[in-house]
């Protein structure tokens, strides 16, 4: 696996900066809604990955989770998604709640998701990867398309354009046609980006996105969080401290599965618990 | 040469019948890892449906369309049968798909006997001719090939050009990142059984003239498209097809040149060896996950 951290891909083109309002179908999502997390707890075989959990992501907003490896962050991000089902408390968004709905039915809700391992297809080009995010669009019933029927023609057009579109605001328009397997992995995080945005959300999960690009890639994908903000709620987990800072309106501190901190970026870097668990975890982002 | 061309033309039309078998056992390979040891007697089960709706109306044609309605029903409810051991010990499928397999058989022995039935040809099957030469196949040996290859032609069109098999091979590819994106996963793996059930029914229909019908009929047949599956590697519906041209044709060549009695022989041999040698087959990758 390559890893483009360290400014590796000079070809790389930095991610779009945010774009002008779009016309297209793609501009307009649903109003959103904040994602509450009230007392939500998770347990892994008598460890406690998540203990009594409470937080709000606002709409409209970029809600930051820091904290050091293993404090439970991406285990959070699971249990939105329905990997795993909490012991205990509530997910709620758009007055829904998350653990009562199934993994597939939360595409459909506006939630979407980039993982830490991408989870690219990798026999499917990247054009095909965005278009599958997409898919949660279809208008066209399975069998209809199954069949070729004539509307679901169109319909295929549709997310075509659509994953076209999201690639392109994702800085990856010209990976189009290439195979997963063929891209640099900070390449590879575009598409996953890409494949997310492709599902036009309206809560947007995204996990360690900064991994993988270079110094120089990061304003790119601050503006490109931003901008989607503005139409979503957007949970941003990550190590880089520089893209928080520049990304997020508030920033939730997790350590050991507790939240210690909650607050605006330069007010949360500064709390001395927060120091405390850094300090206590030598080596962490 | 004439003998090697008849041998060549005829292992063609054998091959297509292995490559159906084999894209029906990939087709459900590919979405749930699970290798479906009930498909041979699923194409026997159709193939009994479509003889007697063809002895009752004295059409093949519908007898034909009755096999391969069957076969996609048989694939649905097989589909809701072999559900629950997803997600379980891989050996819990192992044990459904020959329950079921020794179900469909022993309801066949019950309700059709187990007496050799001669199954009607949809085409003449004395041998076409160019000239004095003889071709070694007859039209209906070219029907079930260019039957067949319809069939995987659509196959591939599908998978390829419509959204529903971009979601099926995505599905195929990661199950969980799939449903993650929205894809109704359990629908896909219907899907894909009820397309293995209806390829499987073709190839009951088109091989039952060669070799009569009876509960145990698809018994070598299912072992040859297992191996025409592995020889083109099991997540690959082109390898199938592929591997199955290959074993038909080098198969006959074997029971032309050799004798038909190592014919069986010939064909477990192949399978060992490719086993051996090629695991991932000839279109397989060697490493086939990665999420």
């Amino acid at each position: 696996m390559n890893d483009s951290s360290s400014g590796v891909h000079p070809e790389t083109p930095p991610v779009s900066p945010p774009a002008p309002p779009d016309k297209s179908d793609l501009a307009a999502p649903e109003p959103t809604g904040a994602l509450q997390v009230r007392g939500v707890t998770v347990r892994f075989d008598g460890v406690t990955a998540l203990d009594e959990v409470s937080l709000t992501a606002m709409p409209r907003q970029v809600t930051g989770i820091i904290g050091p490896n293993g404090a439970g962050k991406t285990t959070l991000l699971n249990a939105v998604c329905g990997f795993v089902r909490p012991q205990a408390g509530q997910l709620i968004f758009d007055d829904t709640n998350l653990a009562r709905l199934r993994p597939h039915r939360l595409a459909s809700r506006g939630i979407a998701r980039t993982l830490q391992g991408l989870g690219l297809f990798s026999r499917l080009t990247v054009l095909e990867n965005v278009m599958v995010g997409a898919s949660c669009h279809a208008r066209a019933g399975f069998w209809p398309a199954l069949l070729g029927l004539p509307w679901s023609d169109s319909d295929e057009r549709r997310l075509r354009d659509r994953a076209r579109e999201a690639l392109d605001r994702a800085g990856a328009a010209d990976l189009a046609d290439r195979m997963p397997d063929e891209l640099a992995y900070g390449l590879r995080k575009r598409v996953a980006i890409a494949r997310a945005l492709a599902a036009r959300p309206r809560l947007l999960l995204l996990d360690e996105p900064a991994s993988g690009l270079s110094e120089r890639e990061l304003p790119g994908l601050s503006g490109l969080i931003r901008e989607v903000a503005a139409d979503a709620c957007v949970v941003l987990v990550e190590h880089r401290i520089d893209l928080m800072m520049s990304a997020c309106d508030t920033i939730v501190v997790l350590d050991f599965g507790k939240v210690i901190a909650t607050g605006p970026p330069g007010q949360v870097l500064t709390d001395p618990a927060v120091t405390t668990a850094y300090l206590g975890a030598t080596g962490d982002g | 040469m004439q003998e090697f061309l008849e041998f060549t033309l005829g292992g063609i039309s054998f091959g297509m019948i292995y490559a159906a078998i084999g894209l029906s056992l990939v087709l459900i390979w590919r979405g749930t890892r699970i290798l479906n040891y009930a498909q041979g007697g699923m194409a026997m089960f159709t193939a009994y449906i479509a003889l007697i709706v063809i002895n009752h109306t004295g059409n093949y044609w519908a007898g034909f369309a009755a096999a391969l309605a069957a076969g996609v029903v048989l694939g649905a409810v097989c589909e809701r049968v072999i559900r629950p051991t997803q997600g379980k010990p891989p050996l819990n499928a192992v044990i459904v798909t020959i329950g079921l397999l020794i179900l469909l058989e022993g309801l066949a022995g019950i309700i059709y006997g187990g007496q050799f039935r001669s199954f009607p040809a949809a085409f003449s099957i004395s041998g076409l001719k160019i000239g004095s030469t003889s071709l070694g196949a007859s039209r209906n040996d070219v029907f079930v090939a260019v039957a067949v290859l319809a069939a995987a032609l659509a196959l591939a069109v599908m998978f390829r050009y419509t959204s529903a098999g971009l979601r099926l091979r995505a599905t195929a590819f990661s199950p969980g990142v799939a449903r993650l994106l929205g894809v109704r996963v359990g629908r896909v793996l219907t899907l894909g059984w009820v397309l293995a059930g209806l390829i499987g029914a073709l190839a009951g229909v088109l091989v039952s003239p060669n070799t009569f019908l009876y509960p145990n009929s698809m018994d070598s047949i299912f072992v040859l498209g297992f191996t025409a599956a592995v020889i083109g590697g099991l997540d690959s519906p082109v390898g199938a097809v592929v591997g199955g041209l290959i074993l038909g044709v080098a198969l006959n060549y074997v029971s032309g040149y050799l004798g038909s009695a190592l014919m069986p022989v010939f064909g477990l041999c192949a399978l060992v060896l490719v086993l051996m040698v090629r695991p991932s087959g000839l279109f397989g990758a060697a490493s086939s996950r990665q999420v």
